[in-house]
């Protein structure tokens, strides 16, 4: 665990003596700030109007109007820049030829994959907690369930999680760090769109193309509904991720 | 200290090396010596747990590469070819992070770098972003991660590879400083560099061993015989006959502005040489060693003339 250690803190060293980590995580909070004070301001004009209505005015919940919306937009932020994080991660170490310094050590390539993951992983929590704290207010100045907005971000971190996963693997592959970024971009826009494709299929092609979607599983935790099965396969697509890792490096070492 | 035995490593169908079997003695700094692409640095990944061989076996420090990789790893400091630096650490940062991931146990960590950086003559941009030092201190720094666990083996590839002059005579002393400590293979294709750093060599070419062991022992099986170079005040026929009545003699004659004196290997005559030269009153100006020079054996072995 202390080589793990090791390795995220050197990953977190190198994240934040370059403007990449800076940039993305401003980035994300200022757009995410955007879309939150968008959310509330039109919340804000559509409750007005519904108290007017002693029926309408019963359907006027936070959670559904502004935080279910706000959920999915960060998650499409999140596919656009978590390949930026991603991206360097073994592209640069092969480009720059430190990854024979790591493979020379006495640390396994498990304890290596799994410090840099970490490491990306700290950076997505700390994107997702800075861009939690305007939404902190609501708690303060209404009333929102609290279950609902957790399981949100919890949602977007297992999301993210899986992301960057993705784009470790695709970084193992290459050592252009463009290259990997545009391969983790399309095959997450890939699976985004499979949910699309999922509409029109019918049967067990919409079944299986529903499942692989992103997207789908995403849904039941911004509606405050906790599914295992949810939980499962972002954790898995994660774990392929980091497996796929370990069998390109092992791969190229041993060939 | 290292040891390989009938190390063969193949990529596809390309084979790097073949068949290579050597030893380094401990505390010895030995060359790693051959043309671009003989498979030095092939032999030098194997050796550090890089790269696995295709066929072999290769031990160092009584552990084995493929057996033992872990153990292997903890006792050899290795600088690749491209120095593996992240420059946007800062150089105290990057030894720290190297000390941890060689498992220098927390306590001796600052230590270990002080050390490190002491040996290294880094002191003066410890406290610098990597990617502000020159190539020079790179370099340095290169070496000083070789080196922060105090490994007992130290491999460098061409460790003096676009340097300035300067900088190559500082590199090369501070390597010699860090024998008998250590074990040290370096690899290069500078010859004087192997003249002035190594204890003895290892030439490879093709892949595969062309010769290997002490400088003078190999200097000794290349030639057959012994003897000087004498550069006189007089450079005559007669002078040479004086020379051939020294008893042991196998050969004199003029070469150059020279006179070249060769007797068997097993004698030393230039006791007998001096003398005569005094007694005759001849002003010796220069006497150099006809020994096989490093250029000329090298040049032999690698161009197919001469196997070991």
């Amino acid at each position: 665990m202390k080589a793990v250690w090791s390795i995220t803190k050197k990953e977190l060293m190198q994240y934040f003596s370059s403007p990449i980590a800076y940039i993305v995580v401003a980035i994300f909070v200022l757009l995410s700030g955007f879309f939150f004070y968008s959310l509330i301001w039109w919340f804000n004009s559509q409750a007005i109007q519904m108290a007017q209505n002693p029926y309408y005015s019963q359907q006027v919940n936070i959670n559904q109007m502004v935080f279910a919306p706000l959920f999915h937009n960060l998650s499409i932020i999140m596919l656009l820049m978590l390949p930026l994080l991603s991206m360097r991660l073994f592209s640069e170490e092969k480009k720059m030829g430190t990854e024979e310094l790591l493979f020379t050590s006495p640390v396994s390539v498990t304890q290596i994959i799994l410090g840099k993951y970490l490491a990306s992983l700290l950076i997505l929590l700390l994107m997702l907690l800075l861009s939690a704290i305007p939404t902190i207010f609501t708690f303060v100045y209404g009333n929102p369930e609290p279950l609902p907005y957790l399981l949100g971000y919890l949602g977007l971190f297992l999301l993210g999680a899986a992301f960057l996963g993705l784009g470790l693997f695709w970084s193992s592959l290459t050592e252009n760090q463009i290259v990997s970024a545009v391969l983790t971009f399309g095959t997450l826009l890939l699976f985004w769109v499979l949910s699309w494709v999922g509409y029109s299929a019918r049967g067990l092609w919409q079944d299986v193309l529903n499942y692989l979607s992103f997207f789908e599983h995403f849904d039941g935790l911004t509606r405050g509904i906790l599914d295992t099965s949810d939980l499962v396969y972002y954790l898995s697509f994660a774990f392929l991720g980091l497996f796929l890792t370990h069998s390109t490096i092992q791969s190229r070492r041993w060939r | 200290m290292i040891e390989t035995q009938g190390l063969t490593k193949k990529y596809g169908d390309l084979v790097a090396i073949k068949n290579l079997s050597f030893k380094v003695e401990k505390g010895k700094i030995w060359g790693l010596l051959g043309p671009n692409a003989a498979g030095k640095t092939t032999t030098m990944r194997i050796l550090t747990g890089y790269l696995p061989a295709t066929e072999g076996k290769a031990i160092v420090a009584g552990y084995d590469v493929f057996e033992q990789p872990d153990e292997v790893k903890k006792v050899i400091g290795y600088l690749p070819e491209t120095v593996p630096l992240y420059p946007d650490l800062t150089v105290e940062a990057y030894l720290g992070f190297v000390a941890e991931i060689k498992r220098v146990p927390a306590s001796r960590k600052k230590a270990a770098v002080d050390r490190a950086v002491e040996i290294t003559g880094l002191q003066p941009v410890r406290k610098r972003l990597i990617k502000n030092i020159s190539r020079g201190y790179k370099q340095r720094v290169g070496i000083a991660q070789a080196l922060i666990h105090n490994p007992q083996v130290i491999i460098l590839d061409e460790p003096t590879i676009g340097l300035d002059p300067k900088q190559i005579v500082e590199i090369r002393q501070l390597i010699k400083s860090l024998k008998g400590e250590h074990t040290i293979i370096l690899s290069t294709h500078i010859l004087a560099e192997v003249k002035e750093v190594c204890d003895g060599v290892v030439i490879i070419n093709e892949g595969q061993l062309r010769a290997s062991g002490y400088l003078d022992e190999l200097a000794k099986s290349y030639s057959q015989n012994d003897g000087v170079y004498l550069k006189l005040n007089r450079l005559d026929q007669e002078t040479l006959n004086l020379f051939r009545q020294i008893s042991g003699l196998k050969k004199a004659e003029i070469e150059g502005p020279e006179i070249k004196l060769e007797w068997s290997w097993d004698t030393d005559l230039r006791p007998q040489v001096l003398r005569l030269c005094l007694d005759k009153g001849l002003v010796v100006k220069e006497m150099r060693p006809l020994a096989a020079d490093i250029e000329d054996l090298y040049l032999r072995i690698v161009s197919g003339g001469m196997e070991q």
